[in-house]
């Protein structure tokens, strides 16, 4: 079964639930993700998105339900998942002590590409992201925003199926977010599915289509002029209180 | 095979552009060694003797000659009566002191027995017995000369040899423990710290989430010290015994083979606190005052195990750095085999076999 060629979704959660103990971190989540889709996955903090992420990234085992990620089972086969998938987390995930080409040829190397791959991606993303001059210096010297910039570039180094990003704006001025989104429509054009987390909810205009989840639970999934109508809100921030409110 | 390999490049720069972390990997070892080697040391030598010569005579003067030509003490003042005594000790003038009867010589040469006296300043009661043994040693002496045979015929004179290390030297127990404590903070701390720093910046979870499988991320990781270890121990051996002449006696094969067995000993320690916690500070705190402290006090580096209390000696067995430390003595300082180390090394294999599969469970406990 070829993922390409197919027509699987990127991403099927059925019932995907997260048990810690008493406490149910996410709660029987369902919902399906196209391929080239940027889906928003939104929610307070705590609402349960970051264990969502890490389940879908086999990272972590689910209590019960079913999901696949790209065509393969979240259950039996997270190596291929993994093998499958970018993942920029939360955190700065380049290392600030490395130069901008040792974190691209490490991360690259990881992936198993060849050295000959790895030189090829290396020219093209630092032509894309004009990181020629800064190839040699430390990334704890450079901006914020391209140091986001850079650890997303990375984490399409191996051209993954679907890439997760877990608050990838996280602190960034403005200007450097809308780039960022420029980064992620053209990555999606690509054919790349893109998995979002985001707390801004201007960002969540920019997704094709949104899920918010409160309290472990998805309490609303739709394209984000769909929501806005359906809750009488002017904005996607009015329908996430509303939302909250709710609940 | 090449993933791995870009793993190690990667650690590697890591380590070499920490300046804080090549610090404690090699300035470290250099300091302690020269600090042991030579300012910490407890040989004795010219110790400071008070004499109160009450006697005034042609054997007392003798006497006093004989003890300010030891090595051992070096008369810093000879007084007439012992009255200033207590001010001597006090004010660090003496750490003992011999007194000499008024009538030394009239009984020796009639009566044939002699007293003298000495004291000791024992609010450290090791150096005061030491010195009191150097001294007694010196007035055997003096009186054996005096009267080569007759005098002593009923004394039991004991002959002394002080195997493997004749002049009693405390360099070559040093050696041991300072390999010991080495090996024990750049295998365990360090290691400890470099996971823990990638839980704690996030790129742990990036590398959890890439197809590498854990075991090859620790494995990545503590390769680059394991080898670093060996380079120190190789240093301090070296130190040891062109600067300090400490003996190496047995075969050099066997030394290396437990050096690498306490490496991994001490790495598979480090990985378990790294499972423990996600931040560098409590790792260190950790590796500190879980492994750095028992392994000096408790180890028989410092402190000998023999004069400890029951329930501490019994709590040293499960010190690795023990066991090690009575390796290096034996292989280096005594010239022993295999067949005498076995024993020990089979105790520390074993434990460390412990230390990694407890690290794997709990490792993957973290995970799920």
């Amino acid at each position: 079964m070829n993922y390409n060629s197919s027509s699987i979704p990127a991403i099927q959660a059925e019932s995907l639930t997260k048990e810690f103990g008493d406490f149910t971190a996410v709660d029987a989540i369902t919902f399906q993700v196209e391929k080239g889709e940027i889906f928003g996955f939104l929610g307070a903090n705590g609402a349960g998105k970051t264990t969502a992420i890490r389940m879908l990234c086999g990272l972590l085992q689910p209590t019960s339900g079913s999901a696949t990620v790209a065509g393969f089972d979240v259950f039996t086969q997270p190596e291929e998942i993994k093998k499958n998938i970018g993942y920029m987390s939360q955190r700065f995930s380049l290392y600030e002590d490395l130069t901008v080409k040792e974190n691209i040829r490490f991360y690259g190397g990881i992936y198993g590409l060849s050295n000959e791959a790895i030189k090829e991606k290396t020219g093209i993303l630092l032509e894309r992201l004009k990181l020629h001059n800064e190839a040699g210096s430390l990334v704890k010297r450079l901006p914020l925003g391209w140091k986001q910039k850079l650890a997303f570039s990375v984490s399409l180094i191996h051209d993954p199926a679907i890439v997760f990003l877990d608050e990838p704006t996280g602190g960034v001025d403005p200007v450097t977010r809308r780039q960022f989104w420029e980064m992620i429509y053209e990555t999606a054009y690509g054919g790349v599915t893109i998995f979002v987390t985001t707390h801004y909810m201007d960002e969540a205009e920019y997704c094709h289509r949104i899920s918010i989840m409160v309290n472990g639970k998805i309490v609303a999934l739709g394209p984000p002029s769909g929501l806005k109508n359906k809750l009488n809100a002017d904005s996607m921030n009015q329908v996430f209180l509303k939302l909250v409110r709710q609940s | 095979m090449s993933v791995f390999f870009s793993f190690i490049k990667k650690e590697s720069r890591h380590i070499i552009r920490d300046k804080r972390t090549l610090l404690i990997l090699f300035g470290m070892p250099l300091i302690m060694i020269i600090l042991f080697g030579y300012a910490i040391r407890n040989d004795i030598g010219n110790s400071k003797i008070v004499v109160v010569d009450e006697a005034h005579d042609p054997y007392s003067a003798q006497l006093i000659a004989e003890i300010n030509a030891s090595k051992y003490f070096e008369v810093s003042r000879i007084v007439g009566n012992e009255a200033s005594l207590n001010h001597e000790f006090q004010q660090e003038k003496a750490a003992i002191a011999i007194i000499i009867p008024p009538d030394f010589s009239h009984r020796l040469l009639h009566l044939k027995t002699a007293q003298v006296r000495l004291v000791a300043d024992a609010s450290d009661p090791n150096t005061a017995t030491i010195l009191i043994n150097y001294a007694t040693a010196i007035v055997h002496q003096f009186q054996q000369r005096l009267f080569p045979s007759a005098a002593i015929s009923l004394y039991i004179q004991p002959e002394i040899r002080m195997l493997y290390n004749p002049a009693m030297k405390s360099v070559y127990g040093f050696v041991p423990g300072v390999m010991t404590l080495i090996l024990m903070l750049v295998s365990a701390m360090m290691t400890a710290i470099t996971i823990v720093k990638e839980k704690e910046t996030g790129t742990m979870e990036v590398l959890l989430a890439s197809p590498l499988q854990p075991p090859l991320i620790v494995l990545g990781k503590i390769t680059p010290y394991i080898l670093l270890s060996f380079i120190n121990a190789l240093l301090i051996l070296g130190f040891g015994i062109l600067l300090f002449q400490v003996p190496m006696r047995g075969s050099w094969f066997l030394l290396l083979a437990e050096c690498v067995l306490f490496t991994l000993t001490a790495l598979s320690l480090g990985i378990l606190i790294s499972t423990t916690t996600s931040n560098q500070q409590t790792a260190m705190m950790l590796s500190l005052g879980g492994l750095l402290m028992p392994t000096v006090l408790l180890s028989g580096f410092i402190f000998p195990l023999k004069s400890m209390p029951v329930i501490l000696q019994w709590f040293a067995n499960v010190i690795p750095a023990k066991w090690f430390i009575i390796i290096l003595k034996n292989i280096m300082i005594k010239g022993a085999g295999w067949h005498e180390v076995w024993a020990e090394t089979g105790i520390l294999s074993a434990m460390t076999v412990f230390f990694v599969i407890i690290s794997i469970k709990k490792f993957k406990t973290r995970l799920s």
